[in-house]
């Protein structure tokens, strides 16, 4: 459901670099120095790690029941020596069905990010760099995706697109058009009033020379911080929408979302089937705010000193 | 103040007129098919035609949307493809049970959130402002679903102190004049039942509100912070103020303004995380009929419940911007 963070205005993005050093080494050096870049980094590593070795990693094939006495109706085996973690309640391997959800979660989020990135950034750039009526039609559209929460947006275009992967994917992404199309335009506007891009426009350059050169790398910092934060939110409303039978439904293998469905009414005998996957969800989730709140603050040249 | 006011609400006629034409043409231009949904896979294509004739899915797209706005213009909203209600009826009828979990979330989130991030920015940097710090980053990235689970589970089940299911206990023998279960209870001078449904409410308030309550301590703290380090404030301090007014007169009211928007924009938050809170404790409000929408792809009801909770929320920001003004002068000035 969520916005885990505040979207972040372009305000106090400063193009000029620092003496002799650019922005971005810069930022880098002191998000090097910071422990919630090096904590969220690390969580992130490993959830990618994990999403992309998940063959190697998991001790069993996805999705391989074994129907035994070890889950039955009203028993579901724990950790043991052969399953660490325990099974699932159709005897699948609790570790190996983790390992290959964070697969899941992890193409829904970045795939449903970059739909929201790029159409998002897209609206913004037009609506920013071409001003005028471009930007007020684009903003009244952005300003009625906005009307409603999110996770609504989400719901509603789920609902009607069925429960597919990439329904669920166009659902997410959708529901973050306006953030990214509002901090973009933000981005360009207070950009287009700054010296630099005046003094291009004094040497002849062309409109489109300026916007595509000058004033979008410089709006890329707070887009880039805003992404991190929104691979959390997507991943969460990934497991909400899930959670609410708008998942996928086609995928062999649930994603942590489907698992906790799954899990929730053996909570009383088997609480790990539904524990497991809601802390790996906010481990990751946390994991890339942390980064993203880390990016933010290097980023802000307020804090450069 | 009136122009705009009247400017913002001219506004939003545009908005949430776009928004119905939005949602009309995603149910029925994107892939899949409404009836198809609703008569599941064993449909059979007799079935099917039938069910379009029915609700005029089979007329031209252009055409049933004339009907549509038609129908909207006169109020009508259509009814539950599943349940037969008009979508008006159920939405009020729901939207009690709503508030109320709504309410008890906010104030949970409020009362707790604004003290903790106050102290955490006027104490930057110790071990009570990590701590704060690390629950609130905590907070937000825990689904609302899961922690509603797990509170179901370890209050309820295990230590057997809350009630987890519904709004009220159902043996109770109680009228419901207003649908707000706790103010009945007050109404018709029944104590049980008030407590009752007040206690029903806690669980389901803690879940909702935990989000609003780690964003809240966020702002606040980053506010607070800002604040003190400013030069009024160390004006009052020069001046011998004592630290208690300074912190109520200069920082405090000072800090309150994004809080404020803050607290408005959870609104919207508390609207739809009421769709997984009320599915998880079975509370009978809008989130648990939308939740049986979506799973019977009643069309009607979505496109309308989305609708009237667009227009809720932004009346609910529209109030918060109006709220400036008590805080800020400087905004009721202008």
């Amino acid at each position: 459901m969520t916005m885990p963070a505040t979207t972040i205005t372009a305000e106090g993005q400063s193009p000029e670099s620092m003496a002799g050093e650019t922005l971005w080494r810069g930022a880098f050096k002191r998000l090097r120095r910071n422990p919630m870049a090096i904590i969220g980094a690390s969580i992130m590593a490993v959830f990618v790690l994990v999403a992309v070795f998940a063959p190697l990693l998991a001790p069993y094939e996805p999705a391989s029941t074994q129907w035994t006495e070890l889950s039955t109706y009203n028993y579901v085996q724990g950790s043991s020596a052969e399953h660490p973690l325990g099974i699932d309640r159709w005897g699948s391997d609790m570790l190996t069905q983790l390992i290959y959800g964070a697969r899941q979660s992890l193409v829904i989020g970045v795939v449903s990010t970059l739909i929201g990135l790029v159409a998002g950034a897209a609206l913004g750039v037009l609506a920013g760099g071409l001003g005028g009526r471009v930007d007020t039609v684009v903003m009244r559209f952005v300003d009625i995706l906005l009307s409603i929460p999110s996770l609504l947006l989400a719901i509603s275009i789920a609902a009607a697109m069925g429960t597919t992967g990439f329904a669920l994917m166009i659902a997410i992404g959708a529901a973050q058009i306006p953030i990214f199309a509002r901090l973009l335009r933000a981005s360009m506007l207070s950009q287009s009033r700054s010296d630099y891009v005046l003094a291009a426009g004094a040497l002849g350059l062309k409109r489109k020379t300026i916007v595509m050169g000058h004033v979008l790398p410089n709006s890329l910092g707070p887009t880039l911080v805003q992404a991190t934060l929104n691979l959390a939110t997507a991943i969460i409303e990934v497991a909400a929408l899930s959670y609410l039978g708008l998942g996928n439904d086609e995928a062999a293998v649930a994603e942590w979302g489907r698992m906790i469905v799954s899990g929730q009414d053996r909570f009383e005998i088997a609480p790990w089937l539904a524990f497991y996957p809601g802390i790996a969800i906010a481990i990751t989730a946390l994991g890339f705010t942390l980064l993203g709140e880390a990016m933010r603050e290097v980023l802000d040249p307020k804090q450069r000193r | 103040m009136l122009r705009f006011v009247v400017r913002r609400l001219g506004l939003m006629v545009p908005t949430l007129f776009g928004l119905s034409v939005l949602l009309f043409f995603w149910v029925r231009v994107l892939p899949g098919d409404p009836c198809r949904s609703l008569l599941g896979q064993r449909a059979t294509p007799e079935g099917i035609a039938r069910c379009n004739e029915v609700y005029g899915f089979d007329k031209p797209i252009l055409e049933q949307y004339v009907t549509y706005v038609g129908a909207l213009m006169r109020g009508d909203f259509g009814s539950s493809i599943d349940l037969h209600e008009p979508v008006l009826d159920a939405f009020l009828n729901k939207l009690p049970a709503t508030i109320e979990v709504s309410a008890v979330a906010l104030l949970f989130a409020i009362v707790l959130g604004v003290p903790l991030g106050y102290y955490a920015g006027r104490h930057q940097g110790g071990w009570w402002d990590t701590t704060i710090v690390s629950g609130s980053l905590l907070g937000v990235t825990i689904p609302v679903f899961f922690l509603a689970i797990l509170l179901k589970y370890l209050f309820a089940r295990q230590l057997g102190l809350l009630p987890t299911q519904g709004r009220q206990d159902a043996r109770l023998d109680v009228e419901h004049p207003t649908n707000f279960y706790v103010l009945d209870g007050i109404i018709t001078g029944n104590f049980d039942a008030f407590w009752d449904a007040s206690l029903h409410l806690i669980l389901p308030g803690l879940a909702l509100g935990t989000i609003p309550l780690a964003i809240i301590v966020r702002i606040t703290r980053a506010s607070v912070s800002e604040v003190v380090h400013e030069d009024y404030v160390r004006t009052a301090e020069a001046k011998g103020l004592t630290s208690g007014t300074i912190n109520r007169r200069h920082v405090l009211r000072n800090a309150l303004l994004p809080v404020v928007t803050t607290i408005g924009l959870q609104l919207g938050l508390l609207l739809s995380g009421a769709v997984l809170t009320e599915t998880v404790f079975n509370i009978d409000g809008v989130g648990q009929y939308l939740y049986a929408a979506i799973g019977v792809r009643d069309y009607p009801v979505l496109q309308g419940f989305i609708l009237f909770i667009a227009l809720m929320y932004s009346v609910i920001n529209l109030l918060v911007d109006l709220s400036y003004g008590l805080i800020d002068p400087r905004v009721r000035a202008s």
